[in-house]
């Protein structure tokens, strides 16, 4: 590990720390809250794979979510499948229908695509109820959530807390990995110029497929761990404005960046709750607001401005050491 | 037979619907290469407009007709103020700006009026109209009429005024239109307003129909989407006539098909799209755009 990176990783392990020792101040309802906020990251970063750095849209992920969801509710619910076991089952499910909805996109760029998901996202919950005999139709599946194991002394809030934080570090550790090294650099290469990623022997089709059924993976494993947490899933849950959310969320957050799925997350998670108070219809007035101001603003999220802000910092400080160095070599040499 | 017939009637007055949104949504893609997410919604909004202005006592065509200035006059500030700063900014930001309207218009029209459904009036007499053995709804014909009035004047306009030669021209070529003199900033925002007209009607023609709420448009929006797909992005009339090939087909496969029905309307228009868009992406009567790499 090269000594650059060092303050990097230290300050991964504090807010690691500091994620695992919430449960002993928050309420069970305040966590839950927060398990919430690291599933939308899930699926946040799922999202930003394919938007933001293989340039596809997706206004349809809300769809995957639902998948995730009801294979993990229908095993639970239907087959009594340990809830850990449907997670992994719902992510390679998601994966193979992603990589297929992936094929006919490849013919569709910007717009169409938009157009083919967003159609997607208002397909499902009709989709859904109708076949109800797998999903319960319009009433949902109700679940119950999963005592800790191991006599642990934890509630099942807290020890689904654990379980997604634990999702999220290993997601969030492989993503980065994923994006960081060659086949990233593939994917972004397509999303910037895709002929001549193509040129420089990129198998775009293959690329864009698999982003494609990769995204939607770590969407259907969020929509899983939902399930779980949430213990009970509907058809109307997983509408339109769910897809919007995410999308939403990863633009605030900063799309294609890894950290910014995670300010994403707690944005949509947090806002809506204060906006509330105001009124009912306050929170999508409010992530309307912010959605256009962002575009106008800070086009690349809040990672994007945070990353700007330490590159100023960093730079005025080098710049400041340089000024007091080379006046004190000044007056040496003369 | 009789249903047949019963059955297209009212999937081309359905289809007049959809028609007047994919022509809104074919308008603006045209001058801006813009897909405008929130059409549904404006058009949604300018119909609560409506129903305030029918409700304060005015009589029917006054407040119709009124809601169509103030339908124009809102399409055209919104492109000055919200999409102009976003004109050249990568598709992305655009759609971002357009599904942010989207969410602001559903919004805030539930803040106004609330989520609760609100009876529309028609103005067509709420009498069938018997030919032979076969019913047709007077708001079903009505609706057809104004459509087609509605598609008469457009193309009168476009194709018999100078204005109308100058809001093509821009749309086709917006250096070649500045350099002859066409302010061409100020018709795309024209025709943000004549689509947000076009969506205006739409929505009050379909009011009726499925009672006024704040999500009254987002089925009518995809049918619409599904639409300008069959009919091409590129081509205006492909698109109205997409509209009503939508219509009838809708029509006919909720009822003959039964394993569809009302329950699955949204996964034929999803359908529909994704299949054009394998088969035919630039849709019936679309050109390919010719990009230089």
């Amino acid at each position: 590990m090269s000594i650059a990176r060092l303050p990097r990783v230290a300050g991964l392990l504090a807010l690691l720390l500091a994620a695992c020792a919430l449960p002993l101040m928050l309420s069970n309802f305040r966590l839950f809250q927060f398990s919430q906020v690291y599933i939308y990251a899930i699926a946040i970063l799922g999202l930003n794979m394919l938007t933001g750095y293989n340039g596809q849209f997706s206004l349809g992920h809300g769809a995957f979510y639902a998948i995730g969801a009801y294979v993990s509710a229908i095993m639970m619910d239907r087959w009594n499948i340990s809830y850990g076991w449907t997670i992994p089952v719902a992510g390679v499910l998601c994966l193979i229908v992603g990589f297929l909805f992936g094929l006919p996109a490849l013919r569709l760029e910007g717009l169409y695509l938009a157009l083919a998901t967003f159609s997607l996202a208002l397909a499902v919950p009709q989709i859904l109820k109708y076949f109800e005999h797998w999903t319960g139709g319009s009433q949902g599946i109700v679940l119950s959530k999963p005592n800790a194991p191991f006599g642990l002394p934890l509630n099942p809030d807290q020890w689904l807390y654990f379980v997604t934080l634990s999702v999220l570090v290993l997601l969030f550790w492989l993503g980065a990995n994923l994006l960081r090294g060659r086949v990233g650099r593939a994917i972004v290469a397509i999303r910037d110029n895709h002929i001549a990623a193509e040129a420089m022997g990129v198998n775009t089709a293959l690329y864009k497929s698999l982003v494609f059924g990769v995204s939607a993976a770590y969407t259907g494993v969020a929509g899983a761990l939902s399930a779980c947490v949430i213990a009970y899933v509907a058809p109307d849950s997983f509408n339109v404005f769910l897809s919007v959310t995410l999308l939403i969320g990863s633009v605030i957050g900063g799309l294609a960046s890894i950290s910014g799925a995670v300010f994403g997350a707690l944005f949509i998670q947090f806002v809506p709750n204060w906006a509330q108070d105001i009124s009912k219809a306050a929170p999508w007035a409010i992530f309307g607001v912010f959605l256009i101001g962002f575009m106008y603003l800070m086009p690349f999220g809040i990672a994007g401005a945070i990353r700007l802000l330490w590159i100023r910092a960093t730079r005025s400080r080098v710049q400041q050491k340089e000024r007091s160095v080379v006046p004190s070599q000044a007056h040496t040499t003369t | 037979m009789d249903i047949l017939i019963q059955q297209v009637v009212s999937g081309l007055a359905t289809g007049g619907i959809y028609a007047s949104l994919a022509l809104a949504l074919v308008m603006i893609y045209q001058a801006t290469d813009v897909v405008n997410f929130a059409q549904g919604e404006l058009a949604m909004f300018a119909t609560y407009i409506c129903w305030s202005l029918i409700n304060a006592g005015l009589p029917y065509w006054v407040a119709f007709l009124s809601t169509l200035a103030i339908a124009f006059v809102g399409g055209v500030v919104i492109e000055r103020v919200v999409i102009r700063p976003v004109e050249n900014a990568p598709i992305l930001s655009i759609v971002m700006v357009t599904l942010g309207l989207l969410v602001i218009c559903n919004s805030v029209a539930g803040w106004i009026w609330t989520y609760l459904q609100k009876p529309f009036p028609s103005p067509f007499s709420a009498n069938p109209i018997k030919v032979g053995n076969v019913v047709f709804g007077a708001h079903d014909l009505g609706e057809i009429e104004v459509t087609m009035l509605v598609l008469l004047c457009i193309y009168l306009f476009f194709r018999f005024t100078p204005l109308g030669l100058a809001m093509r021209a821009a749309a086709h070529n917006p250096v070649s239109s500045r350099l002859v003199g066409i302010r061409v900033g100020w018709m795309l925002a024209l025709g943000w307003g004549l689509a947000a007209v076009f969506g205006a009607v739409a929505g009050m023609m379909v009011a009726p129909v499925l009672t006024l709420e704040p999500n009254l448009m987002g089925g009518v929006q995809i049918y619409a989407f599904a639409a300008a797909t069959l009919g091409g992005f590129t081509s205006p009339g492909g698109a109205v006539l997409g509209g009503f090939i939508v219509g009838v087909v809708e029509n006919l496969v909720g009822t003959y098909v039964s394993f569809i029905g009302t329950e699955l309307k949204f996964t034929v228009a999803l359908a529909m799209i994704i299949v054009v868009l394998l088969v035919r992406p630039t849709g019936l009567f679309g050109t390919t755009v010719v990009k230089r790499v």
